[in-house]
């Protein structure tokens, strides 16, 4: 008796020291980023156009545009990205956990992920929808003729459950094939495994390419759903989160003002008040965000503006040729729309 | 030595000469025993308690849900293979479940299948047939060195992706194109799709007559062990066995006009619709679970029945039994305890193992478990959960190998 009386209250002691430890405070990921010299950024395990190692082991795309434009922003060298390959089901946790400091990778904006999750998406880089693709020969005009096929898709994404969604609302059966990476789904789908493959569409046109035959297959008209891909980070570091946002913001902005990796020297000496303050002519615009006032030049100078990046990684300038559609600025009757920076 | 003991157990009386001190009391061994198991208690607990609380107070501040309240939300997402009821708008917990039973089935079917098969290759191994030996052992030695994920994919990708597609079109004429199996089996990439039986009123006694056919089978066997111990006249059980359990049930089959029919799989638009389908991911995971398992279990059940001394053997042979009998009464009831102990690490391997499965597309729990977590973000609660569940498989699985090796230990004499 005597000794479960110590016992418990050396155990108390205990969990009262602990719990001291237990509340420290997180540092900031601007500082952790510049201390480590380098941004972690979370990708894709390879999907053409938007992340992908080319033969030399480079990493293109958009998203890794985005992170080396975040790079330039932060370190003036685009280079100074450590990118790390994550699949759909481990990349929040990644996040989560500051495995990376942020997650570009063509992830969908829903409110469950910006509510449970504890993520905080930055800004829609890539309006996509979700689509179907099925071998030519079986001779489908529509997804509703779907009824009764195999299905192949990617676990853990947004995807999966949209596809349940359709099928159960136009009261259709199906039978889903899941796998964890993107490499599988595709392989699967091309050796027969299933009738129909199920991402979004600019997934299925990239994924396409890497087909045996990429002309036996095609691209059904329906899109299913909304899907705005955005960068994430986490929640409770507004001053990290800001800088990201704005990133995409001065290449949105920088396209708009016509402003490009070509011409941002001469640029510098531009008597638009619009392309001073976004160059640092003007205002403290960059040190407000706890960056250099020269931060946009870093940015454009390094990937350029968001339609170069845009053309060079899926547009008319890559093997993908999608067209800029809902990504095109608003003046052009799309949705990429920035506020102005003033 | 006395009083050693005596200074040891019992406290000095109130009225001692000396007053102990409070040094000579630490001194003590009993009391020293104590602090440290006090110490270590105490650390063990605060250790657990700091990474609990740790957890808590990160995930609060990262605003990331907790708690196991989101099992009751609704899932969302279909899953292929499902041997309770499902659909994509039951629970996280129910999808859980489906998880659970995917990867228990499998395991069971694969503990069966791997025992079979490494038990037979392990005796191959010591057959005195050159070639069958050799093949035994080249088997063993290709099979437990290559990485088991690596021989899922060689059966799913290789193997499996051979087999036809279910149907073709040429000018817009549909033809099934699967391989056509005995009994209206169909083999083709999208899976086995074999008939389903579907019982009919007085099926009920087929089942009553294959139970009897049990029962009666386990009398027989005890009579004839009874009559053998007493006369010495061994009695045929095995085939009368076997043509009880499988004739009895047939002829009130036959007797009661086949109250049963199958629903065979017919071709639709895309797939082969109706039946019941094993999928080709299933498939696989067994395939390569078996195969990989059973190499293991071949060097056990070697090295159990080498492990039984020559002599005794000779001492078989010498009373006049034959070589089947001698492997079957003296060497392998020897053997089996040398062989369990090491089975059931196995056995649990293969368990284990099977969480491989989602690499190739098979919906096991681990696979559901981490859509479940990426779809709800608790990453924590869907890990320990796991853990949990494939702690408590595997404490079965252990239990009961325990003790069946403790009822063989028995047969010592």
């Amino acid at each position: 008796m005597k000794h479960t009386m110590k016992l418990g209250l050396a155990a108390a002691l205990a969990i009262a020291g602990a719990t001291a430890t237990a509340s420290a405070q997180a540092p900031k990921t601007l500082d952790t980023v510049k201390q480590r010299g380098s941004l972690n950024c979370g990708v894709g395990t390879g999907l053409a156009g938007f992340g992908q190692p080319d033969d030399k082991g480079a990493w293109t795309g958009l998203d890794v545009d985005f992170c080396r434009a975040i790079a330039a922003a932060v370190f003036n060298d685009p280079q100074k990205v450590t990118f790390k390959p994550l699949s759909a089901k481990e990349r929040f946790t990644a996040l989560q956990s500051g495995e990376i400091d942020v997650l570009a990778r063509n992830s969908t904006w829903t409110i469950s992920r910006d509510s449970s999750l504890g993520l905080a998406f930055v800004a829609t880089n890539y309006y996509d929808g979700q689509g179907f693709m099925v071998k030519k020969s079986l001779n489908v005009k529509s997804a509703k003729e779907l009824k009764g096929a195999s299905v192949c898709v990617q676990t853990g994404t947004t995807t999966e459950l949209n596809l349940a969604d359709f099928f159960r609302s136009n009261k259709l059966d199906y039978k889903p094939v899941v796998f964890e990476k993107n490499d599988e789904v595709v392989a699967a789908y091309d050796a027969n495994r299933c009738d129909a493959f199920t991402t979004d569409a600019s997934g299925l046109y990239a994924e396409r390419l890497r087909m045996k035959n990429p002309d036996e297959n095609i691209v059904l008209p329906e899109i299913i759903s909304k899907e705005p891909l955005a960068p994430a980070v986490r929640q409770g570091d507004s001053q990290w989160f800001t800088i990201v946002r704005w990133v995409h913001f001065a290449m949105l902005n920088a396209e708009e003002l016509g402003v490009t990796q070509k011409n941002v020297d001469e640029m510098l000496a531009s008597a638009n008040p619009d392309v001073k303050r976004m160059l640092g002519k003007e205002g403290e615009f960059g040190k407000g965000i706890g960056l250099e006032n020269d931060w946009v030049v870093r940015i454009v100078k390094a990937v350029g503006n968001y339609g170069e990046s845009y053309e060079r990684n899926v547009g008319s300038g890559s093997r993908l040729k999608i067209d800029r559609g809902l990504n095109k600025q608003w003046s052009q009757g799309g949705l990429q729309y920035a506020p102005p920076i003033r | 030595m006395t009083i050693a003991t005596d200074h040891r157990s019992t406290p000095e009386p109130a009225g001692g000469t000396a007053r102990p001190s409070i040094a000579s009391y630490i001194y003590q061994r009993e009391t020293r025993e104590i602090i440290f198991q006090v110490v270590l208690v105490v650390a063990i607990v605060a250790f657990f308690y700091m990474i609990i609380s740790n957890a808590a107070a990160n995930l609060r501040a990262r605003n990331i849900a907790s708690g196991f309240g989101f099992l009751k939300n609704v899932a969302g997402f279909d899953i292929s293979q499902t041997w309770i009821e499902y659909s994509n708008v039951a629970s996280y917990g129910r999808a859980f479940m489906v998880g659970l039973w995917n990867t228990v089935i499998l395991s069971a079917i694969g503990i069966v299948a791997t025992t079979i098969l490494g038990f037979t290759i392990g005796i191959a191994r010591l057959s005195s047939n050159w070639l069958i030996a050799k093949l035994a052992a080249v088997y063993v030695e290709i099979v437990r060195n290559c990485p088991l994920l690596l021989q899922m994919f060689l059966w799913y990708f290789a193997v499996l992706k051979q087999l036809p597609e279910p149907l073709s079109r040429v000018d817009g004429v549909v033809k099934s194109t699967s391989y056509a199996l005995p009994g209206g089996a169909l083999l083709n990439t999208r899976g086995l799709f074999v008939p389903k039986p579907e019982w009919l009123p007085g099926a009920g006694y087929v089942l009553l007559a294959l139970i009897a056919a049990i029962v009666g089978v386990i009398v027989l066997a005890r009579w004839a062990k009874a009559r053998q111990l007493a006369t010495g006249q061994p009695f045929p059980v095995m085939w009368t066995a076997l043509a009880l359990v499988v004739g009895l049930p047939l002829i009130v089959y036959l007797l009661l006009g086949r109250p049963l029919q199958f629903e065979y799989p017919v071709l639709g638009r895309f797939n082969l619709s109706g039946g019941m389908v094993m999928l080709p991911e299933f498939v696989a995971v067994l395939l390569g679970l078996v195969f990989y398992t059973a190499s293991y279990i071949a060097e056990i059940v070697r090295a159990g029945i080498v492990g039984v001394s020559k002599g005794q053997k000779e001492a078989a042979m010498a009373m006049g039994l034959s070589k089947g009998q001698t492997l079957r009464l003296v060497v392998v009831p020897q053997a089996m305890r040398i062989i369990i102990p090491p089975l059931t690490s196995n056995y649990l391997n293969l368990t284990k193992n099977s969480s491989l499965g989602g690499a190739i597309g098979y919906p096991d729990m681990t696979q559901v478990a981490g859509t479940i977590n990426n779809q709800t973000g608790q990453a924590i609660e869907s890990i320990l959960m796991l853990m949990a569940v494939y702690l408590t498989i595997s404490l079965l699985t252990s239990g009961f190998m325990n003790w069946f090796n403790k009822r063989m230990a028995l047969v010592e004499r």
